[in-house]
């Protein structure tokens, strides 16, 4: 029998029958959508979390005090054990390297801030102008720190939007005077609510120059240093570059930590694209029961056409050609089921991305070609048998049943 | 006489029936030359159909051989067994056996479909062969709309189109009133008269009466083979019954 004849046939047969042909499909086919909506659902929680990650801040870079790699022994530890730390002196000569972009050293500590016999706990982060553009923060109104020498501060302070609904409620924020620990500073921004987001929650954030938070704390340490690579490429040149002037400045010893942002994504990345896998193997049950139900419909429509079959056989086609007939329809059938699903779970993830734009559920091309795949394997798979038990029926015994 | 087209020797078919032993077929010798017209007849139970399915090598003999134009069938694979029904043997059947959700021209053009042959020259045999039995405005018609007649002239187009020596019908007229069946029973006969072998299976005594040879079978023995004098045949010619 020729492909086009096999092919044709098979479809006639598939055709003839519609109400089983149609629910074979459709259990193929929400096996494939769920294969496809459950991994876009995985991989957008994924890509959800890696964005709210990169909204810390792009090509970032932190240094933080203290040593958390075991090293070789340096002259240094002889003479002192404890490491050194961070000071702005350290931040200002890590803006000579060639791979930074832009240096923001951050003092934090907690305070109290009061207006007008209101009084609260704030955590202040004593930073310089760049830091906005390093942790890609936005003002709702007024300015940021002004440029100037990072050991000199104005006493100006940019206030969270949670601090500026809850100190100053209805009235105007910008140009008033707050007390800080005892220090008193003008108002000058307000930064942008952000909500609840991974890292430090900049609702509850006072902003003040560097030199003062220090002065305000009494200590000339740092809590980190913010560093922007100029580009992703040089990321890590950046980072040897970071390690090679602190050695420099502390004695030739590598006291410091240097963190990037990529290892902390790629840390999540993998945890959620396991997660997307589980959640697909689990999926992929369901097409397993599809193909279960594949083997069942089949068989049953060997037995209904039993008399056929015989006629088959009498009219000349071999065990092969009836075998390759029905293998042929359980195939066709498959992957009719499996093309409807994945369109199926294409609407449904673009459904879900109406409903929740921030959540960007695309199935992983993968997951789409894997979902594929399994539904045509195991509809081929379970149509083996049935197609075998038609190639064996006796063709007497066949034609004899009416 | 011409050379024989079938010849049967020793044939034994044993049937298992839970514990007992059926011999639908006993020590069968039969030589059928190419051109004949026999027809097969005796009462339900007696082995006719499991000859006419030995014939069409549906069926394996315990024991004998079958040789079929010379060679002997009964060695052959399954494979090879299934291209000789598709080259030299025709089927009629009692219930017509058309597939129902292929059109009467899809039917007729099967057996050549299962064969691969060109879909252009398949297409061009299933013309001439609506055309040689009137169903050219029936071709796109499904068995469902066909009369009972016209359903076993279908197949009966189908059993020619390989254009098979050897003709085997199964009560090619059971299911039919009496006109269409003599209608059916001609058709047959036409072919017949082109050189084509026509074993015809009946309990109709009517209708096995017109063959020149019979075949009378009863408990798996054949109990009379009757040839029908020149005289025989030329009164039932002038008088149809």
């Amino acid at each position: 029998m020729r492909a086009p004849d096999l092919i044709r046939f098979a479809r006639d047969a598939a055709t003839g029958n519609p109400l089983r042909t149609f629910l074979l499909v459709l259990a193929m086919a929400i096996g494939v959508a769920a294969v496809v909506v459950l991994t876009a659902l995985g991989d957008g929680a994924r890509r959800y979390v890696l964005n709210q990650f990169s909204s810390i801040g792009s090509n970032l870079v932190i240094v933080l005090p203290g040593r958390s790699q075991t090293g070789g022994f340096n002259p240094g530890n002889a003479i002192t054990s404890t490491p050194r730390d961070l000071t702005i002196d350290d931040a200002q000569a890590l803006r000579r390297a060639s791979a930074v972009h832009r240096v923001a050293p951050l003092a934090v500590g907690t305070s109290e801030i009061s207006v007008g016999g209101k009084l609260r706990e704030v955590m202040v982060a004593g930073t310089t102008p760049e830091f906005i553009e390093v942790r890609r923060l936005t003002l709702a109104q007024g300015r940021f720190l002004p440029q100037g020498d990072w050991r000199r501060g104005v006493s100006e302070a940019i206030i969270g939007a949670k601090i500026r609904d809850e100190m100053f409620a209805r009235e105007e924020a910008l140009g008033q005077m707050v007390r800080i620990g005892d220090r008193r500073f003008r108002v000058v921004g307000v930064l942008a609510s952000t909500g609840q987001g991974l890292g430090m929650n900049t609702d509850e954030l006072v902003i003040v120059p560097v030199s003062l938070a220090q002065a305000m704390f009494n200590s000339n340490t740092l809590f980190r240093i913010l560093v922007e690579a100029s580009s992703r490429d040089s990321i890590d040149l950046a980072k040897a570059q970071l390690a090679e002037i602190i050695q420099l400045r502390h004695e030739g010893e590598q006291d410091v930590t240097i963190i990037t942002q990529d290892a902390v994504l790629a840390t999540f990345d993998r945890l959620l694209g396991t997660m997307t896998i589980a959640v697909a193997g689990i999926a992929a049950i369901s097409l397993a029961v599809a193909g279960i139900l594949v083997m069942n419909v089949m068989l049953v429509s060997v037995t209904q056409r039993t008399t056929e079959i015989g006629l088959l056989k009498a009219l000349g086609a071999t065990g092969a050609t009836i075998r390759n007939a029905f293998l042929t329809e359980a195939a066709m059938l498959s992957v009719t089921g499996a093309l409807l699903g994945c369109v199926l779970g294409l609407a449904m993830a673009a459904i879900i991305r109406q409903l929740y734009p921030e959540f960007p559920a695309f199935p992983p091309d993968w997951a789409v070609l894997a979902g594929l795949g399994t539904a045509l394997a195991t509809g081929i798979l379970f149509g083996v048998l049935p197609a075998r038990r038609a190639a064996r029926l006796d063709p007497v015994q066949s034609l004899s049943k009416r | 006489m011409s050379a024989a087209l079938i010849e049967l020797s020793g044939i034994e078919r044993v049937f298992h029936l839970g514990d007992s032993e059926v011999h639908a077929l006993r020590h069968l010798d039969v030589r059928i030359s190419a051109g004949e017209y026999v027809a097969v007849m005796g009462p339900s139970g007696s082995g006719k159909s499991t000859l006419l399915n030995l014939l069409g090598l549906l069926d394996r003999p315990n024991a004998g051989t079958y040789r079929l134009a010379g060679c002997d069938v009964t060695t052959l694979s399954a494979k090879e067994q299934a291209r000789v029904r598709s080259e030299r043997i025709g089927f009629v059947f009692q219930s017509f056996h058309l597939v129902p959700r292929l059109t009467a021209a899809e039917n007729i053009a099967l057996p050549m479909t299962l064969a691969g042959i060109a879909p252009l020259r398949r297409a061009e045999r299933v013309a001439r062969a609506l055309q040689d039995y009137g169903l050219e405005n029936r071709a796109s018609h499904r068995p469902d709309q066909l009369s009972g007649g016209q359903r076993q002239r279908v197949a009966i187009a189908r059993a020619t189109i390989m254009q098979p020596a050897l003709i085997l019908a199964d009560e090619p007229t059971g299911n039919l009133d009496r006109s269409t069946g003599e209608e059916v029973i001609r058709l047959l006969e036409g072919l017949n008269d082109q050189g084509v072998t026509l074993i015809v299976v009946t309990h109709d005594g009517r209708l096995g009466a017109r063959a020149r040879r019979q075949l009378l079978m009863a408990d798996g023995v054949l109990e009379q083979d009757r040839w029908r004098s020149p005289q025989e045949l030329t009164d039932a010619c002038v008088l149809p019954t």
